[in-house]
């Protein structure tokens, strides 16, 4: 482990991965602290004006500050990240190693449904789900877990059926142990690494999804500010304030710029074959 | 080759069926009663029984697949709830234009991708090598959605030189679309044929080549190319299908009158038929384009089909 450490702290990619997700997880748990102004509050006098030394990134066109919606954004980004994270994972690592532990119709019928959801491109799935779910922060989390958890199953499974050949495995299992002690106390530890690299990557994919569906006006409602909906309202604007569409479309290349790096480099300081997992 | 193919066809059976009933059970899905939630909250209730029998929600479920399934096969995606007209004429009018912006974005992918990948692979550890690899990394980060709104910025608006929006304006309509579009394909290939070629450079072959007194430039053409572009072909032809997802971004930021466009349209408009038969139609597209490409790298590589 202290070898992977110092691995990791020579990986440039890493360390820039790294810093930039600190960063933004403090943005979005400071916000009240950092964000200067109330995110909701209007002064439509002085809408759409341009950057200053009192609003750094400028007003929008309800006159809310731009700078502060973009903090609180990332509260927004983030919560569905990892709740998208969470959710799909969960689902994700137990069907997986339901399927690939005990094999047979569960294994068939898990692989099969996960080959329909893989043959219907994400992001398509998501904007169908949502479309008749009705737009919201809930029915954007519920979408994407709903395609996220595809590729965990996936690969947990292919990891255990690699795992419960071990001898470690068959030794426990020899002692007396039941299955679900089996899988939670030895194979699950040992499949655990590829995992965290995908989850790592898939919040960076979950933000860019809200970003996307808030964008097509299918995620997050006014007023709460989401970079994609930012961004939206700004597209109205282009070429009268064009700081509305430039900041929250960097706050969110930057963010997932962030966690992609930490990605590749936790792929690298790992174990460079599992880039061959991620796909 | 045949055998290859009949099992490929018969591995889309399921899958094909699968998308078939998600998109029927979307309408479905919708919270509440559905023919309430398309009508409107305030319709009349002689309205509301009317939509209901006009989607044929009266009926009971199977019943209701079998007639889906059928009409289907004769090529009948439903009426649209706003104009009335058939979705299918509606569809068949959007397609040419998301087709064509895919095809842009591809053909700017490989223009930016082929030289860049190969210099890259050629001068490994260079500055342009960084330089490559550094637009890779942005490529692939950068969202469409910010990419497609800078560049109207800088070309559209304060550079005259392209429409902000539309469809009317030709091949000069085309080019911010398919930039936009291109870029995360650009970033992945040039990644592909950077990895790609130097991987054939370290091979014997090359330096046979080199050895037998053959240029540098002529072992790159001659002989490594053909190899590394196998790989590079499956990748583009696998993108191909998720530049159709992507289109649904790229058309709503440039107002682009393809299919994704349609999608959106009948979302906001809560135009079921209409958003059903778009997605059926990309998704079906989707995985068509996917076995073709299959079926490529079959050809361009024959080892492929004993697994």
């Amino acid at each position: 482990m202290n070898k992977n450490i110092k691995r990791l702290a020579k990986n440039f990619a890493f360390s820039a991965g790294l810093i930039l997700t600190i960063t933004l997880v403090g943005i979005a748990l400071l916000a009240p602290l950092i964000a200067p102004f109330d995110p909701d509050v209007q002064d439509t006098s002085r809408r759409l004006e341009e950057p200053s030394k009192e609003h750094p990134l400028g007003l929008d066109d309800l006159g809310r500050d731009v700078f502060s919606r973009i903090v609180f954004g990332a509260r927004v980004s983030l919560r569905v990240g990892f709740s998208v994270v969470i959710i799909a994972s969960m689902i994700g690592i137990t069907l997986g190693a339901i399927a690939g532990y005990f094999g047979g119709a569960v294994d068939t019928a898990v692989m099969r449904l996960s080959d329909i959801l893989l043959a219907f491109p994400g992001i398509l799935l998501a904007i169908a789900l949502v479309a008749v779910l009705g737009p919201s922060l809930n029915n954007v989390i519920l979408a994407l877990s709903t395609i996220g958890w595809v590729g965990y199953a996936r690969l947990v499974r292919g990891q255990v059926l690699k795992v419960r050949e071990m001898e470690y495995v068959t030794a426990a299992k020899a002692l007396g142990a039941k299955s679900p002690r089996v899988i939670v106390l030895h194979v699950l530890p040992n499949v655990i690494n590829p995992v965290i690299v995908m989850a790592t990557l898939g919040l960076a994919g979950a933000i860019l999804s809200e970003a996307a569906l808030s964008f097509l006006g299918l995620g997050v409602q006014p007023p709460t500010p989401s970079w994609g909906a930012m961004l939206t309202s700004g597209r109205r604007y282009l070429g009268l304030a064009n700081h509305l569409a430039i900041f929250p479309g960097a706050a969110i290349m930057l963010a997932v710029m962030g966690l992609n790096f930490l990605g590749d480099g936790l792929i690298d300081a790992l174990d460079p074959k599992y880039r061959k997992l991620m796909d | 080759m045949t055998q290859y193919i009949i099992r490929r066809l018969l591995q889309m059976v399921p899958i094909t069926l699968g998308i078939l009933t998600l998109v029927f059970s979307l309408i479905h899905l919708i919270p509440g009663d559905p023919a309430v939630q398309i009508a409107g909250e305030n319709a009349r209730p002689e309205d509301i029984v009317a939509v209901r029998k006009a989607l044929g929600l009266d009926e009971p479920l199977w019943k209701q697949y079998v007639q889906y399934i059928n009409k289907l096969a004769h090529g009948d995606l439903g009426r649209s709830f706003r104009t009335n007209e058939s979705v299918a004429t509606e569809i068949k009018e959007r397609y040419p234009a998301t087709i064509q912006l895919a095809f842009g974005a591809m053909l700017v992918a490989l223009l930016v991708a082929f030289p860049l990948g190969m210099i890259s692979a050629i001068y490994r550890n260079s500055w342009i090598d960084n330089v490559a690899r550094f637009f890779a990394l942005i490529g692939v980060s950068m969202p469409s959605f910010w990419f497609g709104p800078l560049l109207i910025i800088a070309f559209a608006i304060n550079h005259t030189w392209f429409p902000v929006s539309g469809r009317e304006e030709g091949l000069k309509s085309l080019v911010l679309p398919s930039v936009t579009m291109g870029l995360a394909l650009a970033a992945i290939l040039t990644r592909m044929i950077r990895v790609s070629v130097a991987e054939e450079l370290n091979q014997l072959y090359v330096t046979t080549a080199i050895a037998k007194g053959a240029t540098r430039t002529k072992a790159i053409f001659r002989h490594a190319l053909k190899n590394a572009l196998i790989p590079v072909i499956t990748v583009l032809a696998l993108q191909f299908g998720s530049l159709l997802t992507g289109a649904i971004i790229t058309e709503q930021i440039f107002s682009w009158p393809g299919l994704g466009r349609l999608l959106i349209q009948g979302i906001s408009t809560r135009d079921y038929p209409q958003v059903q038969a778009s997605i059926l139609v990309i998704a079906l597209t989707y995985i068509m384009v996917n076995f073709l490409s299959d079926l490529l790298y079959g050809v361009v590589d024959p080892r492929i089909k004993l697994e």
